[in-house]
């Protein structure tokens, strides 16, 4: 059974997705629901052995397994998760719950093809995290567009066409330039398309530098890193909440994965070449789009932003060549998972209600949901970088790593201290302080049950990752320092 | 093994206070909030004594709770260390946060948040005892951070009030400032030491002391001089000082106790305390704590200057403790960490009192705290009087009571400090002299409008609303000014709650000087805790050759010029206030100009106002408007799309419909494909 736990992780969600569209068929929204709630969990429950049966020694590929694909092409069914991917599958599997369960009450259009859609996307993004064959990989990172732009397009706000297009051609012209390079890798390495074999194999400065170049557009798109970021915020704005978690919380992961799996092993010295790019991206990022943040109108807007901002210091940190930069990395990733997931079904929760998403339809929601707003602020308070929040936790890795690095490029990443927290916290004055500002406020209720309950996790999570995040590093240690040692090692030959 | 349980309980009673008082603050009665909260704090503060009478037998401790995380090579852990700068902090911290819980249950008795309030203030407690006890840099900025985020919930505890909320984000947004640099610092700690234990890096940092660093060009800076600087600037946002300290007095729309508590007695002073556990580092650069004395030179007479013209009671207190702060900072700069974190001690006490003692007063004059509406209140009010006299005298600096003690060990390490001829010690030693005058003349201002005089309350109420400059602090001050008392309504004494910590704050006002001066400045109690270079700065070594007893010293202040400076400043106003109040109308008129600067509070807040938070937004705006939608969307995006759909209606030209010019096509393409395909095997 242990052997397979990756192919469960898969395919239990895409299978399940697959029975609910069935279920829907058949007619009932409420057993599809319950279906798909059952499936998530199902789904979740496979992927805790993974981190509870981990070998924090091992700094190889766990949980491998192996079998042909295509034999004509050399291409296989290969899936294996390490220190750095194994946390990806978990918080995937987790997030996937939470949206079933926040689309609960709130979708009533097509149920069934709702919920199946989030949980194909779940098992596709599973598949990118564990698969260690480049063509699999393309597979399913290329085929979860397909749901998300499902989710969007079909389930989204009035220019959900255009934000799905935008979505769509944005990464789709990523995911070519990246095609490519697989094919060339394919050359290269006389027909393999093993991640774990390119790691090994020798090519030029030169080769690596347009190898590389095609690997920083498709990641960076999918970062997004600026400046082809531009689709996110639309993207966020039409889609609905449980889109938006999804995006926010395992989309945006994938770009960054893809930088660690594909350009740091397998181009190493074009890493150290091109890393001056990279950081500087990261810090425009983090700087530029952090003062765009503090004008927002829109609140999905601006935590789409502030994803922006926060996926800045990831890129920033993996670029630092340092144990400490990859790892803050890491927990700023899956910390972002929770935090932003959290963000943006809290406007949900309002948007529910109100049916605005703008801070100027907004102000004392204290006065009739002070759960909510208690909550809220904590999420808004780790999205600020908070300590004892699993927001801090990534953020003070990346800045105190930084300072080593050059004292510039931490002095540009700690600014995110004051601004991160401006425009956080400015929202949260401007929606949830002050009098009731209008009769829809003032008829809001406070939140329900199962509203409360996401909420709860996530914020238990929050605050687990911030006070006790030796759980989240020690899985990472082995696997960060042999992908460190790979990449101070040069493949020219 | 026991001892390092008692360690845990000292944060884990208010932190347990706090949860059951906060997680069930709609279902519990206030009662249960109150004693729980108050239990824990008790329990706190008890522990912490036993602790303390520990320590004093020579049983410090330093070790670690439980690894926070590791990476690379680092190691970062939650852990303790306690000694005698610990225990003081300890103590301080428990014994107010006491005094406040306390006092609370009558100052917020009306209140709907009542159980909120007390769970925020037992956090407070928790995050501060987290902070003081901490044996590493993660930890404190932790509980840096966390104190930071319970202030900014109990200045916007009234959440409804525009200018609370507003206060609240300010002082956030300011203290993150400071931050910015704290973590820089750190960040330079870590590089360098490669720790944050507290104990391995100042045993390291003589080594590192001549290190150099690049920062900017080919200039080699001291490695001490940038960390240490960084640091101070993470105790400038905390501790308030110029230019970080606009935060301080609009952080008085809190309530009262928290004035006392956070933004008086402790909170504020954890820059202090930071920069005295870090004594290591801080001697090693003259040019760090050149900087320090100058900041706090200019925090110590300039914020005083601003005391003068308050109208608001708590304002008054407020800018006098960001003056207090400006004098513990000057201790710091001229080395005199010892007599720093003691003035911090007897500002706590004395400040707490003068703070809960305007608290009094506002409750009996029903929520107005404006003092041109008070006057002769010591007839309603006794204890709150007298307490609040004692406050007063305490806090100028009076022969024999705690802050003369304090204050003037501060004086004296300035003009050390001036005449071993380090820079900056100049200015400081003119500034808190001056600072003395200020200081007398701006607390009994206060102390004669409040209590003697003419009964100004219970007048028509359009007295009150005079002098509008549009300034948004006058706004909020005049935001409870409807409360007040009706016509012929007299102020009362507040409940037994209110004053019994009055009374027990006055108690150590008036005796901790005379009592803890000898072993806190000159005994053993800081040995091994603070260092201090004697060779460069000699303010500590040279006050101990002239200090001969407690009772010597304040014979002997009698004939000096700080107390002829106390006495003229007390003399003084109570010339212009009591005897001629023409005459301060008068000046005022005459220096118009000066009185503007003063009620602008020297143009901090608009230049904030203007140059930061709306250059920011305007930034925001060019960025977003002219960056993302202009540039990259408008230009780039919908630009490509417009080239793709010029490229499709040529391309257009080719899709003609015919089945055999798709397949000629077609053949022509695989041609080449194959071509090249063979060519190149």
């Amino acid at each position: 059974m242990s052997n397979y736990l990756l192919s469960l992780a898969i395919w239990i969600p895409i299978f399940g997705g697959l029975a609910v569209l069935v279920a829907g068929w058949l007619g009932n929204d409420s057993k599809s629901r319950g279906l798909a709630l059952l499936v998530a969990v199902a789904g979740f429950m496979v992927t805790i052995p993974l981190w509870t049966g981990f070998d924090v020694a091992n700094g190889g590929m766990q949980f491998v397994e192996l079998g042909a694909w295509i034999p004509r092409f050399n291409i296989n069914y290969h899936l294996g998760v390490d220190g750095i991917s194994m946390l990806f599958v978990v918080l995937n599997a987790f997030i996937t719950i939470i949206v079933v369960a926040a689309g609960w009450e709130v979708i009533q259009n097509k149920v069934a093809q709702y919920n199946a859609a989030f949980l194909i996307m779940s098992g596709l993004m599973n598949g990118i995290f564990t698969s260690l064959d480049g063509i699999l990989f393309y597979v399913f990172f290329e085929a979860s567009l397909i749901p998300l732009y499902l989710i969007i397009g079909v389930w989204g706000g009035p220019k959900r066409v255009y934000a799905a297009f935008k979505f769509f051609l944005y990464t789709l012209f990523g995911s070519l330039l990246f095609l490519i390079a697989l094919m060339y890798l394919f050359v290269q390495s006389g027909g393999s398309f093993s991640i774990l074999e390119w790691h090994k194999l020798p090519i030029a400065l030169g080769a690596q530098i347009w190898l590389f170049l095609a690997f920083l557009i498709a990641f960076a798109v999918k970062v997004p890193m600026w400046p082809v970021h531009t689709w996110l915020p639309d993207a966020h704005v039409e889609a609905p909440t449980g889109g938006s978690i999804v995006l926010a919380a395992i989309a945006l992961k994938l770009g960054a994965y893809g930088f660690l799996r594909f350009s740091l092993p397998i181009l190493p010295d074009a890493s150290h070449e091109l890393s001056g790019l990279v950081l500087a991206l990261s810090l425009i990022a983090v700087v530029y789009i952090g003062f765009v943040a503090l004008v927002q109108e829109d609140m999905k807007k601006l935590v789409a932003y502030s994803s922006i901002a926060h996926m800045g210091f990831v890129t920033l940190g993996f670029f630092m060549f340092s144990a400490m930069g990859i790892e803050g990395a890491l927990i700023q990733m899956v910390s972002h998972g929770f935090v932003s997931g959290a963000m943006f079904f809290c406007i949900g929760v309002m948007y529910d209600r109100v049916h605005s998403r703008q801070i100027a339809d907004y102000g004392g929601v204290v006065n009739t949901m002070p759960k909510f707003a208690a909550l809220f602020m904590l999420f808004s308070m780790a999205n600020a970088g908070l300590p004892a929040t699993s927001g801090f936790v990534g953020e003070f890795m990346v800045i105190l790593g930084a300072v080593k690095f050059n004292f510039w490029v931490a002095f540009a990443a700690a600014s995110s201290m004051v601004i991160g927290a401006a425009y956080t916290l400015w929202m949260y004055k401007r929606v949830i302080f002050g009098d009731v500002a209008n009769h829809h406020v003032e008829e809001l209720t406070d939140i329900n049950k199962r509203e409360f309950a996401i909420l709860g996790v996530l914020a238990i999570a929050t605050l687990w990752m911030g006070l006790y995040p030796q759980p989240f590093t020690e899985v990472m240690h082995a696997s960060v320092n042999d992908l460190l040692r790979h990449v101070a090692i040069s493949k020219i030959q | 093994m026991e001892m390092q349980k008692l360690y845990l309980l000292v944060p884990m009673a208010p932190l347990i206070g706090a949860m059951i008082a906060g997680l069930f603050c709609r279902v519990i009665p206030r009662w249960v909030a109150h004693t729980a909260t108050i239990a824990g704090v008790a329990i706190a503060f008890f522990a912490s004594v036993v602790i303390f009478k520990d320590v004093l037998a020579g049983h410090t401790f330093n070790g670690t709770v439980y690894t926070w995380m590791t990476s690379g090579d680092y190691r970062f852990e939650v852990g303790f260390l306690i000694d005698t700068l610990t225990t003081t902090m300890m103590l301080v911290v428990t014994f107010v946060s006491l005094m406040v819980h306390i006092y609370t249950i009558g100052y917020m008795q009306e209140d709907p948040g009542y159980n909120r309030f007390f769970s925020y203030i037992s956090l407070f407690t928790f995050s501060m005892l987290m902070l003081v006890m901490s044996n590493n840099f993660m930890q404190l900025f932790f509980g840096w951070e966390a104190v930071g985020l319970v202030s900014y919930l109990l200045i916007g505890f009234w959440y409804t009030r525009p200018t609370a909320i507003f206060a609240n984000m300010k002082a956030f947004l300011v203290n993150r400032v400071g931050d910015f640099g704290f973590i820089l610092g750190i960040g330079l700690v870590l590089a360098h030491f490669g720790t944050l234990d507290y104990a391995t890096v100042f045993a390291k940092a003589p080594e590192l002391a001549a290190t150099t660093i690049k920062i900017w060009g080919a200039a080699e800076w001291s490695l001490m001089t940038v960390t240490c600087i960084c640091l101070f600037i993470g105790a400038m946002g905390k501790s308030a000082q110029v230019p970080l300290h606009v935060w301080l007095p609009d952080s008085m729309e809190g309530p009262t106790p928290i004035s006392a508590l956070i933004h008086a007695a402790t909170m504020v002073t954890a820059g202090i305390f930071m920069v005295s556990r870090m004594s290591p580092l801080f001697e090693l650069s003259t040019t760090a704590l050149s900087f320090v004395i100058i900041i706090g030179a200019i925090t110590a007479l300039f914020m005083g200057f601003l005391g003068i013209i308050q109208n608001d009671i708590k304002r008054v207190v407020a800018y006098s403790t960001l003056s207090q702060l400006g004098y513990m900072t000057v201790a710091l700069g001229a080395s005199a960490y010892s007599v720093a974190i003691f003035h911090l001690m007897t500002h706590a006490f004395f400040k707490a009192l003068l703070f809960l003692g305007a608290g009094s007063v506002i409750i009996g004059m029903h929520h107005d705290q404006d003092i041109r509406n008070m006057g002769g209140l010591r007839k309603y009010m006794p204890i709150t009087w007298i307490t609040s006299l004692i406050g007063s005298l305490a806090l100028i600096g009076t022969p024999f009571m705690a802050g003369f003690y304090s204050k003037d060990s501060i004086i004296e390490a300035a003009q050390v400090a001036y005449h071993s001829g380090q820079p900056g010690a100049a200015f400081a030693y003119f500034a808190v002299l001056a600072g003395v005058f200020v200081t007398a003349f701006y607390s009994f201002r206060m102390y004669f409008l409040v209590f003697h005089g003419e009964e100004r309350f219970g007048k028509a109420d359009d007295a009150h609303h005079h002098e509008h400059h549009g300034d948004h602090d006058d706004e909020e001050a005049s935001h409870d000014h409807h409360h007040g008392l009706a016509p012929g309504q007299k102020p009362h004494e507040t409940p037994w709650v209110v004053t019994l910590p009055l009374v027990l704050l006055a108690i150590p006002s008036v005796l901790i000087g005379f009592f803890a001066i000898e072993p806190m400045l000159y005994g053993e109690y800081f040995k091994g805790v603070i260092f201090i270079d004697s060779e460069a700065h000699p303010a500590m070594a040279h006050l101990a050759e002239e200090f001969h007893g407690a009772v010597a010293m304040g014979v002997h202040s009698l004939t000096t010029l700080p107390f002829i400076l106390a006495l003229s400043g007390v003399v003084v106003s109570w010339f212009f206030y009591m005897k001629r109040p023409d005459i301060p109308a008068a000046i005022q008129r005459r220096f118009s100009g000066i009185q503007t600067l003063l009620e602008n509070k020297y143009y901090f807040d608009k230049f904030n106002e203007v140059v930061f938070a709306g250059g920011a937004r305007l930034m925001g705006k060019v960025l977003w408007r002219g960056g993302d939608v202009t540039i990259i969307d408008g230009l780039i995006v919908n630009g490509s799309a417009k080239v793709v759909g010029w490229i499709a209606s040529i391309t257009r030209l080719f899709q003609t419909g015919y089945v055999y010019h798709y397949a000629f096509t077609m053949i022509i393409g695989v041609s080449v494909l194959m071509a090249l395909w063979i060519t190149r095997a």
